[in-house]
This record gives structure tokens, C-alpha cells and sequence, in this order.
């Protein structure tokens, strides 16, 4: 059974539904991360899963058991805060030892046990330093420590890194991801930073608007997103307006883009002909050359360059291919030199394999 | 000469207060402690600071005054009576103060100001008034007393005297001082970062303890500011034991006064005064060095 088991919760603030039937579950050991944009409800969860809320109809269930009547200092849960919440009058050490002292540990274990988790987060020798003498990222880790001291079965970060600048992001998050192999402990990661969400978690449940859009593998969700708001909100994406002409009955159906023409898409469920939706299609799925061969399953088009936006590892091309239609491409530029391989008003040819974009509805 | 100009601007805006404290509080202490070795004059006040013989000048100068405070343990008594009844005072704004404070912060914002303005409202009539006032709650024919009393013979108790007792100069004071406490109080409470209550809460603390382990340590600035500003204005205190006390219930500030404008023996009044500020600046130093190691420890 899974570890932790959200059934149809629903979260009202006044007449505002900020979580509207939300329904997941998180396997143990599992980083799992709740995405979406600001004001989605992704904080009102956590807290829910904490304990600050309560549903106002739904259940959580950790390790087989209701929630429901368990308040936050009852739970096998801990926060780490987006402000860190470190206390102010304590030193490194003596915050990291609270959550023990709380649980009635005796002071050996608990000196033995604070300096396992100082040297699991590197800060040994800050020990003594008071929060206001110390770093951010390094603040940060002492909240990851704080938390995870009595092995709770599941942690909960909220934002824990959107404080920090880029690149100690980027080194925090391949620490957090080797941190969280190690103690095996299960997080609940929530960000509103589709790239982070990506690279940390094994599966991703993506929210708006206090609902699941999708919940899969940050592979598949990329690959495949479910519907035209996943598709926008991970990664960059063309999104064409499209028709469903008919089925094809081999997990294929033919569409038709307005000022385009007709093509062949995979399906990943059923549609019925004069169906109104999107293609999905990641830029970086898409073939350009000056003469390209047409290939077997490959939808082809010409084009002509509009705009190109050169950014160093990659340029990306903006290609009108019908009236007014204009799709994204993006190639890395690998070659050497300068590398970029088209300008604007080149004419081009491009081409994508049939599955290489998906069919999404609203 | 760089420093000199960059802060030129603060020394312009910094000698009126200087000028204003060493004229009337240095100079005075300076007068004061001169005064303390001094005789007292013939008719009360000072007698002459020195006299010429001969030619030659010739200081009058004491160290009488000293002995008798030293010998006399009954204004030792005094001085350490004063101390409990300032120190209770203190506690019992602390345990008034503290909640009422802590109620004020926590209260929607645009209620705090209306409450703050209730706190400091006494303020706004006389001091001696609210005294007086006090002498009526408390006095025999009182509706209080009555209630108080009914309680205490219904318990099979002698019916108490409240007015002229040393309850009665506590609840006088602690009635005067307490918006000082609640000041300093709800000015550290309100900064105080609640999600760290989250956190504690998160973290396995029972309201007891997120109350003991955060909230009361980061608000003992706060307590230690109000208890100064309480403690200090009720060591000297005089008005409130001449009015609400009785003989058995005066404090050193009575004596003083006594001695400065009754008896008229300024010098010895002067020895008492220095010895009072004396005992204050003592306290507040052992309070500031226990607040430095409370911060370390
Ligand atoms: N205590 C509250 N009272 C009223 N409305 C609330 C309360 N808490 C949250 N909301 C509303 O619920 C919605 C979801 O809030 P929530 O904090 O969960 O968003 P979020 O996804 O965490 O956003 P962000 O990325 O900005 O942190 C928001 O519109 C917010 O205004
Ligand atoms: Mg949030």
C-alpha cells in the first residue's frame, strides 16, 4: 500500500476553492513533487498533509491511518518552510536537536544523532553559530537537517529553494536529490519551477487551479502532457490549433491545422472526428534543414525562417510554414564555428515523426 | 578631518539633548552628591560648604551622613522593603502585562491601535486622581470591600482591612505602572515571526512548549525592558505608600522626601538619593550582564 494516500480532498477558503478534490497517492522512498503556478494551492496542500488545515471534505491517510484527527505535532511529518523558520535564539546544533528534545530523546542519543545529521548536511564546524551568522544555502540545510533528525516518514518542503541565486540552486538540488537517496526518507516537494520539478522528482503531479492536471514521470509529462495547460506550462511547446478529421484505428488519427493542412498524430486515448484541440509539439522534436528527404511517418512541411533567437548552446528558428502558422524549432549549435545555421528569410524544410507531438484537449 | 565632517551633521543635531542632560540631570547629581558630605544648616538645607581661618580656607566636610545610614539598620530595612515591594510590583505586571500584551499582538490589525490607546487611556487623568480613586475602591465602605469581605467571612475568615496596607499600596502601583510594562512588551511580541510557531508546532511541540522553548525567550528583551521601566520609577516611589499605605507601609522614597522637605536634612536626604540610584544602577547592570549570558548560554 502506498504511504501516503490523499482520497477527494477539497479545500475551501469563504466561497474560494483553493484544492478542489484532489486525489494522489506517494509510494515510500519517493520524491514527489506538487507543480503549478502561484496561487494553484500547492502550500494549501502541504499543509493540509502537515496538519496546519484541515479538508473541508476528503481524507489523508499516512501509513495506513486517517489523518484527520492527528495534529501537526502528532504526525510523523516535518516542513522545511520556505523562509526556513530556523529559531533565532538557538544555535545550529540546538535547532537541529529541538525536534528530539520534543520526543524526549536522552541528551547522548541526542548529541550522537545531531552530529550524524550535521555531517550529513557538511556543516560540523557551524555547529555552534547562531542562524543569523550563516548563509543562505547554508540556513537552508539546516532546516533539511532540522527536519529530517527523528527520520520522519515523509518531509515536506515548500519552495525550500526559491530563496537561493541560480547556481546555488543548481548545487542544492543535486544535494538535496543525493540527501534524499540516502536517508530514503519520502519527500513532498512543491515548486512552482517546472525545470527543478523535472530534474528532482521521480513522479510529478501537475496542479491549477486546486486541481490534478497530470500525474506521471517527469519523462512522460514532458513527453506526452495530457492537456493543452501542461503542455504550455512545461517547457516550451508549440501549441497549434487543430482538428480531429478522423481515427485512424491504429492508434493514429489525422488532423487538420487551420492554414497548415492535414497530418498524421499519435493518440494517447480516444477522439471522435470534428474534435476541436491542440498539437503539442517541443521544438527540439523537430527536424530543419535547407532539402530535408521525406521520410517514412514523417509529417513534412516548407517554410520560411521568420526570426532566430541565438542563445549560445542553441539557436532557436521561428518557421512560417502555412498562412500565418509559425512553429518553433530549436537546434543545438554543435557544429564548429559560429555555428548558427540559419537566417532570417532562409527558406527551410521541416519535419517530425507522427508521434513526435501529441493531440491535447482543454 | 574627514570624520569630523561626515559627522558634523549629527554633532550639530546631538549637543541640545547633551547640553539638556548635563545641565539638569549631571549638574544636579553632581550638586546632590556633593551635598551628601556636607552638614546640614542650622535651620535645615546646608550648612556652608567651607569656612576661612586665619586666612587660610578651611573645607567642612563630613563623612557623618555615611555613618549613620551604615548604622542604622532600620534604613537598610527600608531600603530592602522598598526592594521587595518594587520587585513584586515588577512580577505582578509581568504576569498582568505579559498576557494582555501577548493578546494585543495577536489581535487583528486594525483593532491593535484601539487597544494600545485603551492601555495608555489612564494617562489621560491625574495621577493623584486614579490615587484617590484607588483609596475609595479599596476604603471599608466600598462595594469592593464588601464583596471582598462577604467571600472572606463565607470562608470563615476575620472580615480584612484592604485601604492602608501593603496590598493595597501593591495594587496602587501595579495599577500605575502596568501600561509600561505592556508597552515594551507588545512592541517585541508583535515582531515576532509566527511561522516559527509553525515550525516548532511541526517539529513535535505541545503548545506549552512552543510557548516556553520560542515565544518566552524571544521575549525577554521585551520583559526586561518593561520590568525596568516598572521597576525602577516603584523603588522610589513616595506618593503611592503616603496615600494608599499605612505607617507599617512606607518605602525609602517616603524617607527621603521626609528627610528633604519635612525634616529638612538635605545632606542626609542626598545619601539616601545616591544610595537608591546607586542600588539601580547595581540591578540594571546585573540585569544587563544575566541578559548577555541568557543570549550565550
Ligand atoms: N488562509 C487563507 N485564506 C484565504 N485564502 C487563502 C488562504 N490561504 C490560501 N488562500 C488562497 O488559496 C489559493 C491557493 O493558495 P496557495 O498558497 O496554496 O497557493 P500556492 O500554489 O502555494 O501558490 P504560490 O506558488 O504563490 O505559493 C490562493 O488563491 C490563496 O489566495
Ligand atoms: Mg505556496
Amino acid at each position: 500500500m502506498a504511504l501516503l494516500e490523499i482520497k477527494n480532498v477539497v479545500k475551501r477558503f469563504g466561497d474560494f476553492t483553493a484544492v478542489n478534490n484532489v486525489s494522489l497517492s506517494v509510494e515510500a522512498g519517493e520524491f514527489f513533487t506538487l507543480l503549478g503556478p502561484s496561487g494553484c494551492g500547492k502550500t494549501t496542500l502541504l499543509r493540509m498533509l502537515a496538519g496546519f488545515e484541515q479538508p473541508d471534505s476528503g481524507q489523508i491517510v499516512l501509513d495506513g491511518q486517517d489523518m484527520s484527527r492527528v495534529p501537526p505535532e502528532k504526525r510523523p511529518v516535518h516542513t522545511v518552510f520556505q523562509s526556513y523558520a530556523l529559531f533565532p535564539h538557538m544555535t545550529v546544533r540546538q535547532n537541529i536537536a529541538f525536534p528530539l528534545k520534543m520526543a524526549g530523546w536522552d541528551a547522548k542519543k541526542i548529541a550522537s544523532q545531531v552530529e550524524e545529521l550535521l555531517e550529513d548536511v557538511r556543516l560540523t564546524q557551524f555547529g555552534d553559530r547562531y542562524p543569523h551568522e550563516m548563509s543562505g544555502g547554508q540556513r537552508q540545510r539546516v532546516a533539511i537537517a532540522r527536519a529530517l533528525v527523528d527520520r520522519p516518514r515523509l518531509l515536506l518542503l515548500d519552495e525550500p529553494l526559491s530563496a537561493l541565486d541560480a547556481k546555488l540552486r543548481e548545487q542544492m538540488q543535486i544535494e538535496l536529490i543525493n540527501l534524499q537517496k540516502e536517508v530514503g526518507i519520502t519527500f513532498v516537494y512543491v515548486t512552482h519551477d517546472q525545470g527543478e520539478a523535472l530534474a528532482l522528482s521521480h513522479r510529478i503531479a501537475v496542479m491549477s487551479h486546486g486541481q490534478v492536471e497530470q500525474l506521471d514521470t517527469p519523462e512522460t509529462i514532458y513527453s506526452y502532457p495530457r492537456n493543452r495547460f501542461v503542455a504550455d506550462f512545461i517547457g516550451q511547446c508549440n501549441v497549434l490549433e487543430a482538428e480531429v478529421v478522423a481515427g485512424n484505428g491504429d492508434g493514429t488519427a489525422t488532423i487538420e491545422i487551420k492554414g497548415c493542412g492535414r497530418m498524421r498524430v499519435a493518440l494517447r486515448g480516444e477522439v471522435a472526428p470534428g474534435q476541436k484541440g491542440w498539437l503539442a509539439l517541443r521544438p527540439e522534436k523537430i527536424k530543419v534543414g535547407r532539402a530535408l528527404a521525406v521520410e517514412d511517418g514523417e509529417v513534412h512541411f516548407k517554410g520560411r525562417v521568420n526570426d532566430c533567437l541565438y542563445l549560445g548552446d542553441v539557436t532557436i528558428y521561428l518557421v512560417e510554414v502555412g498562412d500565418g502558422v509559425v512553429i518553433e524549432t530549436m537546434l543545438p549549435n554543435s557544429a564548429p564555428g559560429l555555428a548558427k545555421l540559419f537566417d532570417d528569410q532562409d527558406q527551410v524544410e521541416i519535419a517530425w515523426r507522427f508521434d513526435a507531438g501529441s493531440f491535447v484537449t482543454e | 578631518m574627514n570624520w569630523v565632517k561626515n559627522n558634523l551633521g549629527k554633532w550639530a543635531l546631538s549637543w541640545p539633548p547633551l547640553l539638556y542632560l548635563v545641565l539638569f540631570f549631571l549638574v544636579p547629581t553632581a550638586i546632590m552628591f556633593v551635598a551628601a558630605f556636607r552638614f546640614p544648616g542650622d535651620f535645615g538645607g546646608l550648612a556652608p560648604m567651607y569656612y576661612v581661618e586665619e586666612g587660610r580656607l578651611v573645607w567642612d566636610l563630613t563623612l557623618e551622613n555615611f555613618q549613620r545610614l551604615f548604622e542604622e539598620p532600620l534604613y537598610w530595612e527600608l531600603f530592602l522593603k522598598s526592594a521587595v515591594y518594587a520587585g513584586v510590583t515588577t512580577l505582578a505586571c509581568v504576569a498582568m502585562g505579559y498576557p494582555l500584551a501577548w493578546l494585543i499582538a495577536r489581535s487583528p490589525k486594525k483593532y491593535r491601535d484601539l487597544m494600545l490607546l485603551l492601555v495608555i487611556l489612564p494617562f489621560w487623568s491625574n495621577f493623584l486622581i486614579r490615587i484617590y480613586a484607588w483609596m475609595i475602591i479599596l476604603g471599608p465602605g466600598s462595594a469592593f470591600t464588601h464583596a471582598v469581605n462577604a467571600v472572606v467571612t463565607a470562608l470563615g475568615f476575620e472580615p480584612l482591612q484592604l485601604l492602608f496596607t501593603p496590598f493595597a499600596v501593591i495594587v496602587g502601583m501595579v495599577y500605575v505602572h502596568l501600561p509600561f510594562m505592556v508597552l515594551p512588551l507588545y512592541a517585541n511580541l508583535e515582531k515576532h515571526d509566527l511561522a516559527l510557531l509553525d515550525a516548532a508546532q511541526d517539529l513535535g511541540a505541545s503548545a506549552w512548549q512552543r510557548f516556553w522553548k520560542i515565544t518566552w525567550p524571544l521575549s525577554l528583551p521585551g520583559v526586561f525592558a518593561g520590568s525596568a521601566l516598572v521597576f525602577i520609577p516603584a523603588l522610589g516611589m513616595f506618593a503611592i505608600p503616603d496615600i494608599l499605605g499605612g505607617t507599617d507601609s512606607i518605602m525609602i522614597g517616603n524617607l527621603i522626601k521626609q528627610q528633604i522637605l519635612d525634616t529638612r536634612d538635605w545632606p542626609f536626604g542626598s545619601v539616601l538619593s545616591i544610595m537608591l540610584t546607586a542600588g539601580v544602577l547595581g540591578i540594571a547592570l546585573l540585569g544587563a550582564l544575566v541578559a548577555r549570558g541568557g543570549k550565550r548560554g
